[in-house]
């Protein structure tokens, strides 16, 4: 296993730069999701690692292995010692689950020696032993996502590449499939890269988490750091929910809609203040004084059992959105007072689209 | 090349002249044959299809899963053989009525076993949808179920068009004559080659014409199922008091389409007076035909596997051209096919004339067509993203082609092999016009006693076309609808 460093990576199809000067490293032995929309590169960031294909531009090196750039010869796909996990597996159709994941070994490890590799690795995908013997028709999507993951680790690779692999899974399954991957990869100490448009599975599975948009890197840093201090509004719009209000800062605070707020980082001026809905507090109570916070109607109430999204219209006709548990909530019509919560994210009017 | 060959020679003897060779009363009455037989019998097996296909896998009628085995129970029988059956069982059966009978009969399958599969992946929601909408069963029927069916149906009917103008044994038999069976007689009786290329012009042209609504159907035809999710059979109509006139339909014409060529054949083994078993004839007969079918199926499929890497790899307008080519080809009459080469070895290299290897080579441009549908489903099956995998766990191109690539596709090739192999041994037209003197095939031995009325000796190599041709229909019928749609002509 090793590290893995892109640096001002670029390609192009055509007149569309699909990833555009990326820099990122990812740590020996962690964890990073790429996330972003369809489309925005993040795919084609895999495909490069991989070999794939060859960046116009930039470097890519394994620990001080460089694969490419730099003046080097790309090192094909063969020879890179990359394990590759595509959307559904990919398992192959005419071998078994042992022979799939025997694969890549060497082939005087391929015979009868590779029964010890074999049950090892389903073991490490929580897999039975005696799943060896199956063929991939045989097994769930999930079954086969964890095969393909044991057949790209059975080679020890330097770098695992994960593209959507829970993509295709239904929500229960993706759960209890990603949880199992995770596992497996920390027990090897695996550096693996996993990309996915599903902001839950970046945020749930990853050390580190890097935002792409346009084929650029917007942001890369620990999931709470993204989702609590993004870049700019439009990361915090798409990783999560956001509610993004005009204020006027003065150093440590700021004024809005909802009252007076306080900032990471102090500011001044006009700003755009990114406000996550589960730092809106409804009281459902009518307080006074100073905890009185802001009045507003409910207009409506999404109830998801563990906790539930409530739209509430302010005096000024602000629109405002609040999760909160699902154990008492309000309903449609009814007056409530809102609060903010913990420290609010100020950006500039240069940073806000 | 056969179209080359056509086009240029057209083109080669003038207006004047090719209006003089076609502009003849013969042609009119051949032509007029030609087209209303066509029209007749495309209309009958679209209505035959339709209906059998709807009884069989959409209502109550008994013993539903053996009808569907006995109505594509007719594939397995050539044409020419049915038409032998029926000859040598009533004399009075020809001209456009026996032709019509005969012909309609045996290819009404080609519509039946689209209809059958598109039936079948209909998604019945959307018919559940249209009752929830308040429509009655006929009106779901005419509004919903028969425009998806309009691509199976019709693309099946012009299947029976392209069938039966090419079709040669059969009619010669029928003594109904049409443009094939007059272009055979004008090259063997006269060789007169610059009458029967001319007619052959006219045979390409209504055979492009049914290409190009073929290849319009294709175009457009759509997936049946919309979405995700368990698909489910959809619920049998009852048939009620109709449950039994309809049962007898059905086997009436079960009767007629399998049960009289049997019958037939049956008689005819035992008791023809000219019947006889020469093993050795037939061991050598037999022989000869698993020789050449083997050639052919084993070149065939070796060409086809470059056009299909070509048009699934590496797709590109030249890739499309190259395999739509060959697709055309399969439009061309094997007496096209034949008489091209025929006049093409004479003219350029004569030394190959009545040769194995310009045989094997008619096979190849008349067959290459369902090696690639077949070969080409399963290079669909082994995606590139397999490739991928392989390389990123250390593989290189050639071990990935061993190693994942080849065993993917091995199947599909094999049963492209088999599909021609089978079609090559029971092919008439062009094996007669091409093969090597000296030559005698099952389907060559079977002609020459059928057409001299030794109906007896005929039998055992009916029977045995017939026992050859059985496991390509069991195959076709396994296989998805692109391949049964596209059977020999």
């Amino acid at each position: 296993m090793s590290s893995l460093t892109l640096t001002g990576v670029t390609k192009s199809f055509a007149d569309t730069r699909a990833v555009d000067d990326v820099t990122l490293h990812v740590p020996h032995g962690s964890f990073t999701t790429v996330l972003g929309p369809s489309g925005c590169g993040k795919t084609t960031l895999l495909r490069l690692i991989a070999g794939f294909l060859v960046p116009e531009s930039g470097s890519i090196a394994f620990g001080d292995h460089v694969v490419c750039g730099d003046g080097v010869r790309p090192v094909p796909p063969q020879t890179r010692r990359v394990g590759y996990v595509p959307q559904e597996g990919a398992l192959f159709p005419h071998l078994d689950v042992a022979a799939n994941i025997a694969f890549g070994l060497p082939r005087e490890a391929r015979g009868t020696q590779s029964g010890d590799r074999v049950a090892e690795m389903l073991d490490l995908v929580e897999l039975p032993a005696d799943f060896r013997s199956r063929r991939p028709d045989e097994l769930s999507g999930g079954q086969q996502q964890r095969v393909a993951l044991a057949r790209s680790l059975a080679p020890q690779p330097a770098v695992v590449l994960l593209d959507e692999p829970f993509s295709s899974l239904d929500a229960g399954l993706r759960g209890s499939t990603a949880r199992a991957v995770r596992r497996a990869l920390e027990v090897t100490h695996t550096t693996a890269v996993l990309v996915t448009h599903d902001q839950n599975e970046a945020l749930s599975l990853a050390d580190q988490v890097a935002v792409m948009r346009g084929g650029r890197l917007v942001q890369s840093a620990t999931p709470s750091e993204v989702y609590l201090s993004p870049s700019d509004p439009q990361v915090a719009a798409f990783v999560g929910r956001a509610v993004v209000l005009p204020g006027i800062a003065t150093a440590a605070h700021a004024t809005c809609a909802l009252g007076q707020v306080v900032l990471t980082e102090p500011s001044d001026g006009p700003v755009s203040l990114m406000i996550r809905p589960e730092q809106v507090y409804v009281d459902l109570a009518h307080p006074e004084g100073e905890r009185a916070g802001v009045r507003g109607t409910v207009e409506e109430v999404s109830y998801y059992g563990h906790d539930c999204a409530v739209q509430v219209r302010l005096a000024d006709g602000t629109a405002v959105l609040s999760r909160m548990s699902g154990v008492l909530h309000p309903a449609a019509g009814d007056t409530v007072h809102l609060r903010v919560t913990g420290l609010v994210r100020a950006y500039r009017p240069a940073e806000a689209p | 090349m056969p179209l080359a060959y056509v086009a240029t020679y057209v083109v080669l003897i003038g207006p004047s002249e090719l209006w003089q060779l076609l502009a003849r009363p013969r042609i009119v009455e051949l032509l007029r044959n030609t087209i209303t037989l066509a029209v007749a019998c495309m209309a009958a097996t679209a209505v035959l299809g339709v209906a059998l296909g709807l009884l069989v896998e959409r209502t109550d009628l008994p013993g539903r899963r053996l009808w569907h085995g006995l109505l594509v129970a007719p594939l397995a029988v050539p044409a020419f053989v049915n038409g032998y059956a029926w000859v040598s069982l009533d004399r009075s059966v020809h001209g456009f009525a026996g032709a019509f009978v005969v012909v309609t009969l045996s290819y009404y399958p080609l519509v039946y076993l689209p209809v059958v599969a598109m039936l079948r992946r209909l998604d019945p929601a959307l018919e559940e949808s249209a009752w929830s909408l308040g429509h009655s069963r006929a009106r779901t029927f005419r509004t919903v179920v028969l425009p998806q069916l309009r691509p199976a149906l019709l693309g099946g009917a012009l299947l029976v068009g392209l069938h039966l103008l090419a079709e040669f044994g059969a009619l010669s038999l029928l003594r109904f004559p049409t443009f094939t069976t007059a272009i055979y007689d004008q090259y063997g009786s006269t060789f007169n080659g610059a009458a029967a290329t001319a007619m052959a012009g006219v045979l390409v042209l209504l055979c492009l014409v049914l290409l190009m609504g073929e290849l319009r159907l294709r175009g457009d035809r759509r997936y049946a199922r919309i979405g995700r999710g368990a698909a489910r059979g959809a619920t049998p109509l009852a048939l009620g008091r109709w449950r039994w006139p309809l049962l007898g339909a059905v086997g009436a014409v079960v009767a007629l389409a399998v049960g009289v060529p049997a019958f037939s054949l049956l008689r005819w083994l035992v008791a023809g007076t000219s019947t006889e078993f020469p093993l050795a004839e037939l061991g050598a007969a037999l022989g000869s035909t698993v020789v050449l079918a083997l050639t052919g199926a084993v070149v065939t499929t070796l060409a086809a596997v470059p056009v299909v890497w070509l048009a699934v790899r590496h797709r590109g307008w030249a890739s499309t051209v190259i395999e739509r080519s060959t697709y055309v080809a399969n439009a061309l009459p094997g007496i096209v096919v034949g008489l091209a080469l025929v006049v093409a070895s004479l003219r350029l290299v004569p030394v190959v004339y009545q040769t194995a290897g310009l045989l094997v080579a008619a096979y190849a441009i008349l067959f290459l067509p369902r090696a690639v549908v077949t070969v080409r489903a399963g290079l669909e099956q082994a995606p590139v993203v397999l490739d991928d995998v392989a390389h990123s766990l250390g593989s290189g191109p050639l071990e990935t082609a061993r190693r994942v690539t080849l065993p993917l596709i091995a199947p599909s090739l094999g049963a492209g092999a088999a599909l021609v192999f089978l079609a090559i041994s029971t092919e008439l037209t062009a094996t007669l016009m091409l093969s090597p003197i000296g030559t005698r095939t099952l389907a060559t031995e079977f002609w020459s006693a059928s057409s001299e009325l030794r109906y007896g000796a005929a039998a055992p190599y009916a029977l045995l076309l017939v026992l050859v041709s059985i496991p390509a229909t069991v195959l076709l019928m396994r296989m998805d609808t692109p391949a049964a749609e596209r059977l020999p002509a």
